[in-house]
């Protein structure tokens, strides 16, 4: 550097290019511009590069900035308090994937508090910490359940967010708007042509939202451009209507069960059926009750059924699927669907004005009582009928209520969805202090959060009494995990008995105890953790 | 430390872990269930028995009073450092759920202690008087150091032909020469006593399979090498400053023998690169009454952290002392004169046109320098492209992100942070780009570490 490169050459740009185009080819067969051949000729451009290298660094410049993005909308919610921002670093640095594994141990599953903090979060109307949008929204993408707390939570700089990185792109879809600002309701113009132009997720956003505010605007607004829809984006839209139906979509449903997608028309007649007033139901009722009698020529009245023989047109046309899965027959597929669609108040007139609950106990001819039942239980989840529900579920203790009785664990869990919260926790610790809970954990789940006293002292107790009888709390495992995750944390004193390791006795299977006090212990963990959580969202 | 100091925060303490499985596995164990007998004291130590899946519980003691080098000891098997019972136990005592009560410590834990700082002692007490009596005997010292620069100028000697050849064969053969005869010439350079050297040639090995543009970066970075080959080879006739900067880029140790500067040093950012044999941990500090921005370094074998650990948003009263060399800016920690406490003071920043002239500036000093360290204020994270800029929110100039940085979750930190608002970011600044490490909110607001 101390010999050719001074003094230097004029600094065109050329001039770099020169170099390199020689270095790429080597001195032999290409000398730069002002160098000479021979053996210096390497080190002679290796000094002009270094010079111009340098020259071409301390000559960096800024560049002209590019388009800038619109400001993310502010969020006029309150900061989280210091301890709960540091808490949800926590909570999503134990995100799945992350690493680590393996036994548990005592310490608590912090991923599985998220959705409850998440939830507590939203109640008290923080706002989340921007910096920590990016890992929400990661969880978020990895569990869709966490989806709506968690862009609840993160509020509309996630949605701005988003709109900047594919990964995201779920919380577009999930966010009332779809990203897009909404134009105001009274903007009649705008919301015109974004329903004609928008894409499909802003156009589904759109009338969701416009349906939740205004149910009949939003149908109106379908039925403009209904005909020339494509059928995935007709069964979306009518998917949407779901929300806030009423007795004034009845026609235009009506008019749906004549769509060319077969998709569409059962959507269409499914939403139909939920409306016990509408045409479809009356015809629905119709070809059921003409099914179902009593019979009074026994001892006792028994229900007998007479399955339909054939499906005909008008059956189809109102929904019901001719061709039954394989393994089915197809007369009692038939009568399954139209039982499901009738309205249940067609019931108690039909059946000699018997209650629900009457009619739940009275006898079925021929096997068809789990046909029968199951079909009412679609109804009654379907109709959110609590009357009808109540019957079917019967009283928790019953011995058959813990068996494979005629309704299903899985039907017994929707059943309980149309109770009152009290009820149904009410129902469950009733099935539990009967049945233990083997078979609870379904119906556990549908209980609301945190457990009621009642069902939560049921839930100890039978934890209790499984430990005292041997088995290991691995068995348990999944309600062990509810429990942590649902107990009140003010019963968390209540386990303090349960924390010691028992003696072994010798019908106790071989260090169970000490695996139970471990299970027990992560639970009384967990429940103080939640507890302190709580704690922290309530300091500000 | 836990009553006159400050806890750290979540994150300060998880930026402890030496990878992601510990810090999962160090989260779930930050709650008090698997912790007995846990306590602090106020000399800054912390203890407790964590359950395990064994019968007899770890004995876990972390020291913190030297807040910049905690101290670790674990009575688990783990090699991981700190393990996982070290983490839990600090995040527990970063939650501040009262678990911890403070008190004595029991004789286990104090044993350790009173061990470790006696040990403390003596290396301060032997260390001054090392430093006073001087290294050995000055004519050995002497001959072992004219020794290794003739291995040195022999190795530069050697390279300078090798670059030679190279340039007269042509870069393209370079492609295909791959990366065997790089590595070779590397070893060589590490014979020569070298090793700033040998981690160029190496770095030249893996340019011609970097992508497009691939001949430009191998022409920079062996014109730069065949700079510092001349420059060593020249080193008598440079100005000093320069002389050791050549000492310092060609790998010669240095001793942080500059005056000692007292500030308040808010800590900057703090990250760590890590090789097959090597963590390298960054520190950068800023003085706050001096304006300096200075870089501290720490290393680690392979699978540990960097014993150095200064969360980011602490400031240290201590002092500092400069390695020797033109525009370096690595110190090395002196005394600390109280333990570090939260800062709400933030570096000044600059424009990004600025920043932009501060790099040319300081390549006067040190024509090697890749990056430097600044801070830019109210600039706004913008897309571009598969790209990244960071824009002046009153002018039309940006500075476009490294590559690296754009693939770092921590950009997408920056960008949530700042919302399209603008942002105060710390960084490095440099040819390739713009490397965000650390942001403040333009409101009120903690740092938000991007590193």
């Amino acid at each position: 550097m101390n010999r050719t490169s001074t003094p230097v050459v004029a600094p065109a740009s050329g001039a770099w290019e020169e170099l390199v185009t020689a270095a790429l080819l080597g001195t032999e067969r290409r000398i730069p511009p002002g160098g000479a051949p021979g053996r210096d000729a390497p080190v002679a451009l290796l000094d002009a590069a270094a010079a111009e290298t340098v020259r071409r660094r301390a000559g960096l410049r800024a560049a002209r900035a590019a388009g800038r993005p619109e400001p993310a909308a502010e969020d006029p919610r309150p900061a989280l308090p210091p301890a709960a921002a540091r808490r949800l670093a926590l909570l999503l640095a134990d995100r799945p994937g992350t690493g680590g594994g393996g036994r548990r141990g005592t310490a608590p599953d912090l991923m599985e508090l998220l959705p409850q903090w998440l939830a507590a979060a939203n109640a008290r109307g923080f706002a989340a910490p921007p910096q920590a949008l990016p890992a929400l929204l990661d969880a978020a993408r990895g569990r869709t359940d966490l989806r709506p707390a968690a862009l609840a939570f993160a509020g509309p700089r996630a949605v701005w967010l988003a709109r900047l990185n594919p990964d995201w792109r779920f919380a577009l879809r999930a966010t009332p708007g779809g990203g897009a600002a909404l134009p105001p309701p009274e903007d009649t113009e705008k919301t015109r042509s974004l329903w004609e132009e928008g894409l499909f997720a802003e156009r589904v956003a759109l009338l969701s939202a416009i349906r939740a505010r205004e149910p009949a605007a939003a149908r109106e607004l379908l039925m403009t451009t209904w005909p020339t829809e494509r059928a995935e984006d007709r069964l979306m839209f009518l998917d949407s209507l779901r929300a806030g139906l009423g007795p004034l979509d009845e026609p235009f449903l009506e008019q749906a069960l004549a769509d060319r997608s077969r998709n569409v028309r059962a959507t269409a007649a499914e939403l139909l059926s939920a409306l016990p007033g509408s045409a479809l139901a009356a015809r629905m009722a119709v070809r059921a009750a003409a099914c179902v009698a009593v019979d009074h020529t026994g001892d006792a009245p028994m229900i007998t059924v007479e399955a339909p023989h054939e499906c005909d047109a008008s059956m189809e046309r109102d929904g019901v699927v001719a061709k039954a899965p394989a393994g089915r027959g197809e007369r009692s597929w038939w009568f399954g669907q139209l039982v499901e669609a009738t309205p249940l108040g067609t019931w108690p007139a039909r059946l000699g004005g018997r209650t629900p609950g009457q009619i739940v106990a009275l006898p079925v001819t021929d096997d068809w009582q789990s046909e029968l039942h199951a079909a009412w239980c679609r109804a009654a989840v379907r109709q959110r009928d609590p009357e009808w529900a109540r019957a079917l579920l019967g009283t928790p203790s019953a011995p058959e209520a813990g068996g494979p009785g005629a309704v299903s664990l899985a039907e017994r869990a929707r059943l309980l969805g149309t109770l009152s919260a009290a009820e149904r926790a009410e129902w469950v610790a009733g099935f539990i202090a009967a049945h233990g809970l083997s078979e609870a954990f379904q119906l556990l789940g549908v209980c609301a959060v945190p457990w009621s006293a009642p069902l939560g002292q049921a839930v100890v107790d039978a934890l209790n009494i499984a430990r005292d009888a041997g088995s290991y709390p691995w068995s348990f495992s999944g309600v062990m995990g509810l429990a942590e995750r649902c107990l009140d944390p003010s019963e968390g004193s209540r386990l303090d008995a349960l924390l010691a390791i028992p003696d072994e006795t010798e019908d106790t299977s071989p260090g169970a105890g000490g695996y139970w006090a471990e299970a027990f212990q992560r639970l009384v963990t967990t429940l103080r953790l939640r507890e302190v959580m709580a704690k922290e969202l309530d300091a500000a | 430390m836990t009553q006159q100091g400050v806890r750290w925060s979540a994150d300060q303490v998880l930026a402890l872990a030496p990878d992601v499985a510990s810090r999962k596995a160090g989260s779930r164990l930050g709650a008090a269930g698997p912790w007995s007998g846990a306590g602090s004291s106020d000399e800054g130590a912390v203890w407790g028995l964590c359950k395990g899946s064994g019968s007899k519980p770890y004995r876990t003691v972390v020291d913190i009073a030297d807040a910049a080098a905690p101290a670790y000891r674990c009575s688990c098997p783990s090699r991981k450092f700190p393990c996982k019972h070290a983490l839990g136990l600090l995040l527990l005592w970063a939650g501040g759920d009262g678990v911890l009560p403070s008190g004595q410590a029991p004789d286990w834990a104090e044993q350790w202690i009173e061990g470790r700082r006696q040990r403390g002692e003596q290396k301060r007490t032997a260390g001054a008087s090392h430093s006073s009596s001087g290294s050995g005997d000055p004519e050995a010292a002497r001959r072992r150091a004219e020794r290794r620069a003739e291995r040195i100028t022999a190795g530069a000697t050697e390279l300078e032909q090798r670059l030679a050849d190279l340039l007269r064969g042509g870069l393209a053969s370079a492609e295909q020469a791959g990366y065997g005869l790089w590595e070779e010439t590397a070893a060589r350079m590490v014979d020569a006593q070298a090793p700033g050297l040998a981690a160029r040639v190496r770095e030249l090995g893996a340019i011609p399979s970097s992508g497009p543009g691939w001949p430009v970066r191998l022409l920079e970075e062996c014109a730069l090498l065949h700079l510092l080959d001349q420059g060593w080879l020249h080193r008598e006739q440079l100005p000093d400053g320069l002389a050791a900067t050549v000492r310092s880029r060609i790998g010669l140790p240095g001793t942080a023998d500059g005056p000692p500067l007292r500030d308040r040093w808010l800590v900057l950012a703090q990250y760590d690169t890590a090789d097959a044999r090597l963590t390298t941990r960054r520190v950068w500090l800023h003085g706050t009454d001096s304006n300096r921005t200075v870089l501290l370094l720490s290393y680690g074998a392979a699978g540990r952290a960097p014993e150095l650990a200064l969360p980011v948003g602490l400031t240290l009263d201590a002092e500092v002392s400069a390695y020797p060399g033109a525009g370096q800016l690595r110190v090395a920690l002196g005394e600390q004169f109280a333990p570090p406490a939260p800062a709400v003071t933030r570096p000044p920043g600059v424009t990004t046109a600025r920043a932009a002239a501060h790099y040319g500036e300081a390549l006067r000093d040190d024509p090697w320098l890749d990056s430097v360290p600044v801070t830019l204020d109210r600039v706004i994270p913008i897309p571009d492209g598969d790209s990244w800029q960071l824009a002046d929110a009153d002018a039309d100039a940006a500075l476009p992100l490294t590559s690296a940085a754009r693939t770092r979750p921590g950009l997408w930190r920056l960008v949530a942070l700042s919302g399209g608002a603008p942002v105060k970011v710390f960084g490095e600044c440099g040819h390739r780009g713009f490397t965000p490490l650390t942001a403040w909110p333009e409101r009120a607001g903690e740092a938000v570490r991007l590193c």
